[in-house]
């Protein structure tokens, strides 16, 4: 178990919604019952629709969001009792839009070399040759330096969160969907950077991304979430190839290849995401599921495990579906 | 009347030519789009692709009419159903606006009033137009919910775009759309910001509703993947020009400008790309659009550029009816796509 970085057990956060003076509010579980293991040097991908807790999970391996139940392990010790410096020390963000992460009145020098400051790790000087490392490994030209993040493009402007993310050698680095406000040419761009990255270093890396196909391209191992649920996870080959869960089935379906010969995937997934105030009863995937059995409405399914993959779903429980049947005929 | 309509001669709905649009900054003119020529006719999709700053919304924006008031259209041609919009007043074009022709926003939550329910919003376009009264607005857009799939479409008329959520939002801006049976759509970016399962069936909706009212979509988009399953056929755009057109499966199956060919070598594409493999990538910068066109916009970032490349404009050539490509090199010169050495070697 050495290999493992970063550990979510029995993971859970809930939300109180509505509370106020007279009302006592209703509880939002935005995340539920999550195990998951990232091992050292791989490419994790979490995948769902938005809503589905996916961010919230992210935010809670950052440190940045207590867990209400369970707990995170950085090498096999509780973040809570870390400290937000040193697991920021080890785990790093990359968000989403590089428009708002980014201090629009700093120098790329002073963004960059922000987390060295803030650590108190070496002087002016130092801090600014490795601020020019920096830069170059990701890919910005030096003569940037005392630029501003409103003169760069949106690629720049990513590899000047991903240079920061890596001032402090992360062990870590969670990048919360770090292309999709970038262009298709920029995308490929960044990914490739990742990837060269994720070699040269060694890094870990968590992908939070609703792009399945950048998704199949970068990622080592996928967990996909519903309704704060890990309803399946697996290595990505297995996963694309082969899912279990009829929601992945049905995510897999929706992937829209540059495919002329296609049409639109036929599918009817019914109703919207549900309500997360107001779960449905049993499985949570019941009321959309092509393959929902009547035990799907009464009990929530167990957690099915073999070798390397997990589903959440009683199509997998060989006693329930054969009694389903049977009560059917 | 709408079945007279179709009957008639009015198979293509818009025809646009030499279309530009100028907008004044503080160091000039920028180019936003640079005399594009594009048509569309009932029952067809086009799509147009391009990446941020190519033009494409620009061109949607002067076709619609709705032009931030800095931009400065011109035109040659720009004529809907036989009549030339060119020639009508604000008002005038005004009126034809959400009559003949709607247009689809990509964030339905900054495009619907937040302050008006979604049933007043229908039923005014409905009225402005001179439909009918108030009790038949209400029926259709009571009618139209139900049929963009919409359920309880009576009380969801009675709600607030906050109280919907973004696919039902995006539902209900395409229904507001159909309000006055218009005979072109312009949709821009309708799905980016949907999730991907919504995404289908948005997609699956405008295209059935297309195909039942025989309506002319521009669809315009970034996502190569919409492109391919929705496009009758395809403009590229490229700095404010067209750079290729096509049908969908000319333009895929044998892109023939570098720039597109670049762009599909971008994605990974499930079962093409290997796992991991560097993804292709397009160099450097779009170029800034001030000043005349003196040359090929993409020979700094073309792979194949070449001298004759620098020294004019190139004129986008016709190799065929309704195949275009602004490029000097012949499609048997071009290298191989990386997808394509990478079929090969398997």
């Amino acid at each position: 178990m050495s290999d493992v970085v970063l550990e979510c057990r029995d993971v859970g956060r809930r939300f109180s919604v509505g509370a106020g003076m007279f009302a006592t509010g209703k509880e939002l579980r935005a995340v539920d019952g999550v195990d998951l293991a990232l091992r050292r040097g791989e490419m994790l991908a979490i995948v769902g629709e938005s809503g589905c807790g996916k961010t919230t999970l992210s935010r809670m391996m950052l440190g940045l969001l207590r867990p209400s139940s369970g707990a995170i392990l950085f090498g096999g010790v509780p973040i809570d009792g870390i400290g937000r410096a040193t697991v920021a020390r080890h785990i790093q963000p990359v968000f989403q839009d590089p428009y708002s992460s980014l201090n629009p009145r700093k120098t790329l020098a002073a963004i960059i070399a922000l987390p060295l400051e803030v650590h108190r790790i070496g002087r002016r000087e130092t801090r600014r040759v490795r601020v020019e490392e920096l830069m170059e490994l990701v890919g910005l030209p030096r003569r940037l330096i005392y630029a501003y993040p409103s003169q760069l493009s949106g690629g720049q402007r990513q590899r000047v969160a991903i240079a920061r993310a890596l001032a402090m050698s992360p062990e870590v680095v969670i990048c919360d969907e770090p292309t999709s406000a970038l262009d298709v040419s920029v995308q490929a761009q960044i990914l490739n950077l990742l990837q060269d990255l994720r070699r040269e270093l060694n890094l870990t890396f968590v992908i939070v991304s609703h792009n399945l196909a950048v998704v199949e391209h970068m990622a080592d191992r996928v967990a996909v979430m519903y309704l704060g649920r890990v309803i399946e996870a697996g290595p990505t080959s297995e996963i694309f190839s082969a899912p279990r869960h009829p929601y992945t089935q049905t995510l897999l379906d929706s992937v829209l290849t540059p495919d002329p010969t296609r049409g639109l995937p036929e599918f009817a997934l019914g109703p919207g995401f549900p309500n997360p105030l107001d779960p449905p009863s049993g499985c949570a995937f019941h009321p959309r599921c092509p393959k929902v059995m009547p035990e799907c409405k009464r009990t929530q399914p167990a957690t099915r495990r073999d070798s390397a993959r997990m589903v959440e779903c009683h199509l997998y429980d060989p006693v329930e579906a054969s009694a389903a049947v049977s009560l059917k005929s | 009347m709408t079945q007279a309509k179709s009957t008639a001669a009015f198979e293509e709905v818009l025809r646009v030519e030499g279309l530009s649009v100028e907008i004044g900054i503080s160091t000039g003119l920028l180019r936003a789009v640079s005399g594009i020529d594009l048509h569309v006719g009932r029952g067809e999709t086009l799509c147009i692709v391009g990446e941020s700053g190519c033009g494409k919304t620009m061109t949607s924006l002067g076709i619609i009419g709705l032009l931030p008031r800095r931009a400065r259209l011109t035109a040659e041609r720009l004529v809907l159903e036989g009549r030339d919009l060119l020639a009508l007043s604000p008002k005038q074009r005004a009126a034809l606006r959400g009559d003949r022709m709607a247009m689809i926003f990509q964030d339905p939550m900054t495009s619907l009033n937040p302050v008006y329910t979604i049933g007043n919003q229908m039923e005014e376009i409905f009225l402005r137009h001179g439909k009918g009264d108030r009790k038949a607005a209400r029926a259709r857009a009571e009618y139209l919910l139900h049929k963009v799939g919409i359920s309880a479409a009576a009380s969801r008329l009675g709600q607030y775009p906050h109280q919907l959520s973004g696919g039902l939002r995006q539902r209900a801006m395409i229904a507001m759309t159909l309000m006055c049976d218009p005979t072109l759509i312009i949709a821009d970016e309708p799905t980016t910001a949907l999730d991907v399962t919504i995404q289908a069936q948005i997609l699956h909706l405008l295209h059935d509703l297309q195909r039942e009212y025989r309506m002319a979509l521009i669809l315009i988009t970034h996502d190569l993947g919409i492109v391919a399953r929705m496009a009758t056929r395809v403009v590229v755009m490229y700095a404010g020009q067209v750079v290729e057109t096509g049908t969908a499966a000319e333009v895929f199956a044998a892109p023939m400008h570098p720039y597109t060919r670049g762009l599909l070598d971008c994605i990974p594409i499930p079962g093409k790309t290997a796992r991991g493999a560097q993804l292709g990538s397009i160099p450097g910068m779009v170029p800034a659009l001030l000043g005349p066109i003196a040359s090929c916009q993409f020979r700094n970032r073309c792979p194949q550029a070449f001298a004759d490349c620098a020294a004019a404009p190139v004129p986008l050539r016709e190799t065929a009816p309704g195949r275009t490509s602004r490029c000097l090199l012949t499609p048997a010169s071009l290298v191989p796509q990386r997808a394509e050495s990478l079929g090969a070697a398997e």
